[in-house]
């Protein structure tokens, strides 16, 4: 890893893995720790988002860290024509730790060899987003009491959605079964497949959501976006095959949680959000916690 | 008479230098500008869509004076994993090697996706080597972790 920088989950072992998880668990159970007093971290957001920026806001104050950054890209000099190589440098030097979101794929990467202070990817285009697959793998080991031999399905855009391609990867240490639930056009693309076939994990293909779900242990959905599809006929007979409705959690497993990196559209009807097995809004406050357990694991305080 | 010494009446021998044979005869002009041939000034002589019973068609280039070191000759293998080397001294053949397929190759391809950092800001291009099935190679992009195949990849 360079300089302790998280860019990729495939960056992390097993055992980095559930290191982190021990820690946000930690964090958890006594979330005032004023570990990150007289810190500053940087929160470098070229492409908006709720969640992970105000997630690691939040996590950096509990801790006591004082907070700078931007939430988009016009309210910093990239409108001027700033490269990414000399914002890095120039923030590099009024921080301790970088947070960076960039719609460009490989950029985080890049921040990390230029920084000499360590850099989080929290979020490089359709590439990686570790901080949310940690804080997926949070949500899973806490609501199943652990990381093994689980059944997970995944439901929606397959094709593009990164949290599931890097979800997957990391949960391929922990004797996952697969199951992929998607329209045709967006099914779990080859390389993914390939690899689960070489390291030995079974996995299932299906294209119809309702009826095969009663023995999984999480389901977790995403959202279909209409600009992935290149018919817009196809785009208008498909979303509304793969919406989650609370009828149809009838007959599934008790511990089965229902997971989704949010934001939503319409992919889970809200008349889930009462049942118990919904856990999404859970799982969005679960970001704080890991990445609390971050920041001080790779700034060596924790 | 043998493949080889049919190739070698079509394209003049030299007394002094490398030749690269068995070269994928599409990938003849790949290959020179990979190697940089066309920026230096020593005398080259080529020849392409040979008949070759490996590859259907190949190329051969001959390069006076000119000799490789592995780092050089390797990144070649992406597209020519066939290519043979022989050094040539007083028009005899003194050394054959074999291409390796190096393990990382640096600033010789574009990244294919477009969205890659390296196509949008000025950051040199890094490339893991992977096997893939049956010995054709997949790069994948040290930034963006997407896979380019070599036979699709452009060079600089």
């Amino acid at each position: 890893m360079n300089n302790k920088s998280l860019i990729s989950i495939n960056d992390y072992s097993k055992e980095d893995i559930i290191k982190l998880l021990d820690l946000a668990e930690e964090f958890e159970k006594n979330p005032n720790q004023k570990l990150l007093e007289g810190s500053v971290i940087a929160t470098l957001f070229f492409e908006p988002s709720t969640r992970t920026r105000l997630s690691f806001e939040s996590a950096a104050n509990r801790l006591g860290g004082r907070v700078i950054g931007f939430a988009s890209k016009d309210s910093s000099s990239v409108q001027k024509g700033e490269s990414l190589k000399d914002t890095i440098k120039t923030v590099n030097s009024y921080s301790d730790l970088i947070i960076m979101r960039h719609p460009l794929e490989g950029s985080a990467r890049y921040a990390s060899e230029v920084a000499s202070v360590p850099v989080i990817n929290a979020g490089d285009g359709a590439n990686q987003h570790p901080t949310q697959t940690l804080l997926d793998l949070y949500s899973i080991r806490k609501t199943q009491g652990t990381l093994e031999n689980l059944n997970i399905f995944m439901v929606g855009d397959l094709k593009y959605g990164r949290t599931v391609h890097s979800l997957l990867m990391a949960m391929s240490n922990f004797n996952t079964t697969f199951n992929f639930i998607s329209p045709e056009e967006l099914r779990m693309p080859e390389e993914y497949k390939m690899y689960l076939k070489e390291i030995g994990l079974k996995y299932y293909e299906h294209t119809d959501l309702s009826d095969v779900i009663s023995d999984a242990d999480i389901i977790y959905m995403t959202r279909i976006q209409r600009e992935r599809f290149s018919d817009p006929m196809e785009y208008e007979k498909t979303k509304n095959s793969y919406v989650l409705r609370n009828s149809m959690l009838e007959g599934t497993k008790d511990n089965m949680r229902i997971l989704h990196p949010l934001p939503r559209v319409n992919e889970i009807h809200d008349d889930v959000d009462d049942n118990k097995k919904s856990y999404y809004f859970t799982q969005a406050l679960n970001g704080v916690y890991t990445r609390m357990a971050i920041m001080t694991s790779i700034l060596g305080l924790k | 008479m043998t493949d080889s010494s049919k190739t070698k009446l079509l394209v003049s021998a030299i007394k002094n230098g490398t030749v690269i044979d068995h070269i994928p005869a599409k990938h003849l002009f790949k290959v020179i500008s990979m190697l940089g041939l066309e920026k230096i000034s020593n005398q080259i002589t080529f020849g392409t869509n040979l008949e070759s019973k490996k590859l259907g068609y190949k190329a051969i280039i001959k390069l006076s004076e000119v000799y490789f070191k592995d780092n050089d000759i390797n990144k070649i293998a992406l597209i020519a994993p066939h290519a043979k080397l022989n050094i040539i001294k007083d028009f005899k053949v003194i050394e054959k090697r074999d291409i390796e397929v190096p393990e990382q190759i640096e600033g010789i391809a574009k990244c294919g996706n477009p969205k890659c950092i390296t196509n949008n800001d000025n950051v040199n291009t890094v490339f893991f080597v992977m096997p893939k099935d049956n010995e054709k190679n997949a790069l994948k992009c040290h930034y963006c972790e997407k896979i380019t195949d070599p036979e699709d990849m452009e060079v600089f």
